[in-house]
């Protein structure tokens, strides 16, 4: 079984930086890091493989900079390989662009039978991505699983709905995008930080792919943000040491609301 | 000057089209001289009421998939209606499910970009401005489609309110489902409903959430008695959903729901900018955290700077003897 896995590299969302005033997107100059979101796909890759007895996982990742750090890390939690789209006509690309990218990559991989990816990605979350790479690929393609098994060349998948979870069946190859939080990602051993170094990061740039730079990047963008505003703030209200009367305090503010 | 026609992602359940559905409809209106719906449930006829009392002339219906997951099929029957020389302005949905994967596959098939997460559209000419608010709603940034229409766009439920326009039946036109080829295939097998108890996030008037402050899975049932004392619905953040003590159709945020009940109580909840994006829109909001400085303070009308375990069950207390 071999899977290829689209993790996403972003900047660290402790510090979440900013938007910048003259591009207009954000600023991405500080190292990116692995999308916790994505490490939930790259284990459950991981496992898939291991289920399967055979086979491997291959990372694409588009990013700035040649950077590699999140792909690292998913190389040591047990990657085999990864591809990496890095080119300066990338810059300003919206969700479709990337998603040809990240589908011309994706189409370099030999005999992948599943692709994933995660329902939205931490710092963009358009969560259009998934969709869009399927449509391109032409394949089949579920959303917002919580759980895949592979019976032959069918995937059963547990979907999450919004009012519980669906039983899914999907023919192989196909595209899939992995909720966060349904499996529990293995943290890299030393072993696999220092394998990771040595494992292979084939580094391709848009002309590489085939695609034609006025279809990525600023210049394929259908979309164009016009202002950059501050929202309008939320004041805050009281707020109260609680001295064992708290109880009270929320009883009389409900009170006044007539909610009771 | 208003666009000439807009198409609306109508969802239905039970033979109830949505709350978020009625918003956009309503908006639609408001940016186009005529607003259309697109539909793919067995029961068009049953719901052409209600979609035609809040502006939609016509539905268009692929009627029941069996089964069939809608990004392509509904994505494939909207390409083949906009090739036919019928192309709307532009096309919208919630962020929903059915949304997000609907305008993924559409946009590959009509090459066009999506703008998702948006709380407002504005008529700008031609084009369209959109409102998304970002980095937790503390900036909105405002964006248009410089490539020509369809345009798609993802709109946030509770963006807009939803308002009867007082109009007949929406006409029903049954449109075809082109083949999905090598695209087909992905089919529920099996739906499962997780039950809740008492009124929807979506319709309380209060929503009482409890997060990781709470400490263990069996102090939830603290939020869940405090919510039936005050005929609340229960909610959670993302931090204990992922930890399986309540199902995730509690989560507020984000990728949850989004509320905006009269009263919004957050306890053992820090504040982080995905779930504030969920609930910032209440009209009041309570917070009980024991972190003089969590961030939920900033959005909190009445804050309480305390332990959960002592002042949870003293309001419960409190309330029972009323
Ligand atoms: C605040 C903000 C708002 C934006 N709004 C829009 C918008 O409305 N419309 C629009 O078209 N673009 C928008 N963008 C740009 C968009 O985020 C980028 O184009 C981004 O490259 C891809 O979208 P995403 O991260 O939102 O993808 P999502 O669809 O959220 O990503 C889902 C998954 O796809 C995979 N994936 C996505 N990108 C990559 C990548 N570069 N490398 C590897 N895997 C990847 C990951 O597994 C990811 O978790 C916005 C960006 C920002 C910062
Ligand atoms: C792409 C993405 C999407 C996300 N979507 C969502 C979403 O939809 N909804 C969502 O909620 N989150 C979402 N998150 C997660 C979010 O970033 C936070 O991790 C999450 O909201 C934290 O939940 P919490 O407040 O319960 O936990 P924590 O942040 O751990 O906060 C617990 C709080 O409880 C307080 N506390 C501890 N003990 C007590 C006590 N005894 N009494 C009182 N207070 C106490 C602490 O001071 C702390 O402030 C998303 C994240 C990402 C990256």
């Amino acid at each position: 079984m071999n899977v290829v896995v689209c993790v996403k590299q972003i900047p660290d969302p402790a510090d979440p930086g900013a938007l910048d005033p003259t591009t207009k997107t954000l600023k991405r100059d500080g190292k990116l890091i692995l999308d916790e979101s994505d490490s939930y796909g790259v284990e459950m890759a991981l496992q898939l493989v291991t289920t399967a007895g055979g086979g491997e996982v291959t990372l694409v990742s588009m990013a700035p900079n040649g950077e590699v750090s999140g792909l690292r890390t998913a190389l040591a939690m047990g990657a085999a390989k990864a591809i990496l789209v890095s080119d300066d006509a990338l810059a300003g690309s919206d969700a479709l662009a990337t998603a040809k990218v990240l589908a011309k990559a994706i189409q370099r991989v030999e005999g992948a039978d599943l692709v994933l990816t995660a329902t939205e990605s931490s710092d963009g979350y358009t969560g259009t991505v998934p969709e869009q790479i399927a449509g391109l690929l032409d394949l089949p393609s579920v959303t917002f699983a919580k759980s895949i098994s592979v019976e032959g060349s069918t995937i059963k998948i547990q979907r999450q709905t919004e009012a519980g979870y669906d039983d899914v069946e999907c023919p192989l190859p196909a595209v899939v995008s992995v909720t966060a939080g349904v499996v529990e990602p293995r943290y890299p051993s030393f072993k696999g930080i220092m394998a990771a170094k040595s494992k292979p990061v084939d580094t391709l740039t848009v002309a590489d792919l085939g695609l034609d730079a006025s279809q990525v990047g600023w210049a394929g963008a259908g979309q164009q943000i016009v202002s950059i505003a501050e929202a309008p703030a939320r004041e805050a209200g009281e707020v109260f040491e609680d001295d064992g009367t708290a109880a009270e305090k929320i009883v009389a503010f409900l009170d006044d609301l007539k909610v009771l | 000057m208003a666009l000439s026609k807009i198409w609306v992602l109508a969802e239905a359940t039970d033979g109830k089209v949505t709350t978020s559905t009625l918003e956009l409809l309503t908006k639609a209106r408001s940016l186009a001289d005529t607003v259309e719906a697109i539909y793919s449930g067995g029961d068009a006829d049953a719901i052409a009421g209600q979609l035609g009392e809040y502006g939609a002339s016509k539905v268009y219906t692929t009627g029941d998939l069996a089964g069939a997951l809608p990004g392509v099929p509904v994505s494939g029957a909207i390409a083949a209606l906009v090739d036919g020389g019928n192309a709307p302005d532009a096309i919208i949905a919630a962020t929903s499910y059915y949304g997000r994967d609907i305008a993924g596959r559409l946009s590959v098939k009509l090459d066009r970009t999506v703008i998702t997460n948006n709380t407002d559209i504005e008529v700008d000419g031609s084009s369209l401005v959109t409102t998304e608010p970002v980095f937790g709603g503390t900036t909105d940034v405002k964006t248009t489609f410089t490539a020509a229409g369809p345009h798609l766009v993802l709109v946030r439920p509770k963006s807009f309110v939803a308002e009867s326009a007082g109009g007949s039946a929406a006409a029903v036109e049954t449109i075809a489902v082109p083949d999905g080829g090598k695209s087909a295939g992905a089919k529920v097998i099996t739906r499962h409903v997780e039950e809740r108890e008492g009124p929807s996030l979506d319709e309380a008037a209060v929503v009482v959430s409890g997060g990781r402050g709470l400490g263990e899975q069996e102090k939830y049932a603290l939020i869940e008695e405090l919510a039936k004392l005050l005929n609340a619905a229960p909610g959670a953040s993302r931090a204990i959903v992922d930890a399986g003590w309540v199902p995730y159709s509690y989560q507020v945020g984000q990728t949850g729901k989004v509320v905006k009940p009269t009263v919004y109580i957050a306890a053992g909840i820090s504040g982080a900018t995905q779930h504030m994006v969920g609930m910032k829109g209440s009209k009041n909001i309570i917070a009980i955290n024991k972190d003089a400085e969590a961030p939920i303070f900033a959005v909190s009308d009445l804050g309480i700077v305390g332990d959960v375990h002592k002042v949870l069950p003293q309001l419960i207390e409190a309330l029972k003897a009323r």
